[in-house]
């Protein structure tokens, strides 16, 4: 009797899992989606209120094409493309949707000078908004005080047990004399990073956004660790790179060690860029990509729909748990790279013997 | 049948974009697995200085991290 019962709950298991539809899914593109909240674009597309009903917060429009500078909303531009794939808006601009400048602002096919407040911009303006609120209202609290009275508790004493926990932890320890010219440097790039990897992973606005997994922003603060290990640089740390402390013949008449060493300055902070620009971009990825599972196997029979939707739904969390993580950790590589760079190029030589 | 497989340029860049990016999952696995044991081996011979070595292992493992995306941030613009 037991076997029996057991061999129709077996087969009852996997009828379900049959009937499998032979057409293909409804032109539903994973990639699409998940490309979609990478990519930045000219207007802010929050979700679909049922079929072809988009929920579109609109952004500004500032161009300066052969007519002059104009600035409008992105919502003059049309919903959908025209026979050659441009959506066509005022003063004779499109919006190319396909071939190489697809998703630029286009006049005659040629990309005009585009200064817009782009999706990532205007997340960024709002997450900067955040930041300075989250920390110049809490320095407020110490204007009042006297630095013999109590320990902040609450938010107050939040903002300040990171704060503390990135200077000691990670400035100190890596610039070592003369920290303090550098804190406020350092602890931007930690607290701008940190805001917008979590703001990153808020799922409706104003959150959502991805500033940091976008190049040209992490491109932007290795070049500011660039400029600053530069010019905070001391004689010492120019002569270990044109004439390091090698063999001889190491750096001349070929000098193999000072190319290396020059080449190093520039692939040092292009691997802070790549490293913080991947980890976050992939990240947001999958996040994007673990709920598109529930759509991809919405068509399919029943028993393959809840166990994957299920497995869909596991994993998301388990996710989103390991995003919150690699934010912080993201921020604190950042912090800490930069600081060692900048510690390293003011480093005093020892004294031999 | 090989050359003509082998004559769809477009198939052969996304076939090396995946492959690219398992090879790059499979580094930084290794990588980062022998960073965790390591770290597990010393916290159970001196536990009072788990705080530290948990700071150092997040550390390298993000470095190791950083390089194995390098590669997949290659073979996203194989694609």
């Amino acid at each position: 009797m037991k076997y029996e019962l057991k061999l129709r709950l077996l087969s009852v298991a996997l009828l379900m899992f049959a009937l499998v539809p032979a057409m293909a899914a409804e032109g539903f593109s994973a990639k699409e989606v998940v490309l979609e909240h990478i990519k930045d674009s000219h207007e802010w597309h929050v979700t679909d209120l049922g079929e072809g009903k988009p929920l579109v917060i609109p952004l500004p429009i500032i161009v300066n094409s052969s007519t002059g500078w104009h600035v409008f909303s992105s919502s003059k531009f049309e919903h959908h493309a025209d026979a050659n794939g441009l959506r066509q808006g005022p003063y004779g601009l499109a919006i190319a949707t396909e071939g190489d400048n697809a998703g630029k602002i286009v006049e005659n096919g040629e990309p005009v000078l585009d200064l817009s407040i782009t999706k990532t911009v205007a997340v960024m303006f709002i997450n900067v908004i955040i930041l300075l609120a989250c920390i110049l209202l809490s320095a407020r609290w110490y204007k009042k005080r006297q630095a013999s009275d109590g320990a902040p508790g609450g938010f107050v004493g939040f903002v300040e047990m990171l704060v503390m926990y990135v200077v000691d932890e990670i400035i100190k320890p890596g610039v070592g004399k003369g920290y303090e010219k550098y804190t406020p440097y350092l602890l931007t790039c930690f607290f701008f990073i940190f805001t917008c990897n979590v703001m990153g992973l808020i799922p409706f606005p104003p959150g959502s956004g991805n500033v940091t997994g976008n190049i040209a922003v992490t491109f932007f603060l290795a070049f500011c660790t660039f400029v600053i290990v530069q010019f905070s640089g001391n004689k010492h740390y120019w002569k270990e790179i044109f004439w390091p402390d090698v063999p001889t013949w190491l750096k001349a008449p070929i000098p193999i060690i000072p190319v290396i060493e020059f080449v190093g300055i520039f692939t040092k902070p292009f691997a802070l860029m790549i490293r913080l620009f991947a980890n976050i971009m992939a990240g947001h990825a999958i996040a994007v990509a673990m709920p598109c599972i529930i759509f991809l196997v919405a068509t399919m029979a029943a028993g393959i729909f809840y166990s994957m939707s299920a497995v869909s739904i596991i994993m998301s969390i388990f996710m989103m748990c390991l995003e919150c993580l690699v934010c912080f950790i993201q921020a604190m590589v950042f912090t800490l790279l930069s600081s060692v760079f900048i510690g390293m190029a003011r480093a005093v030589p020892e004294h031999e013997h | 049948m090989i050359t003509s497989l082998l004559m769809d340029i477009q198939g052969v860049a996304q076939l090396g974009a995946a492959v690219g990016a398992g090879l790059a999952a499979i580094g930084a696995g290794i990588g980062i697995g022998k960073i965790g044991g390591s770290a597990m081996d010393a916290m159970a011979r001196q536990p009072e200085v788990i705080s530290k070595l948990m700071t150092n292992m997040i550390i390298a493992a993000a470095l190791i991290e950083g390089v194995a995306l390098f590669a997949a941030v290659i073979a996203f613009m194989c694609l």
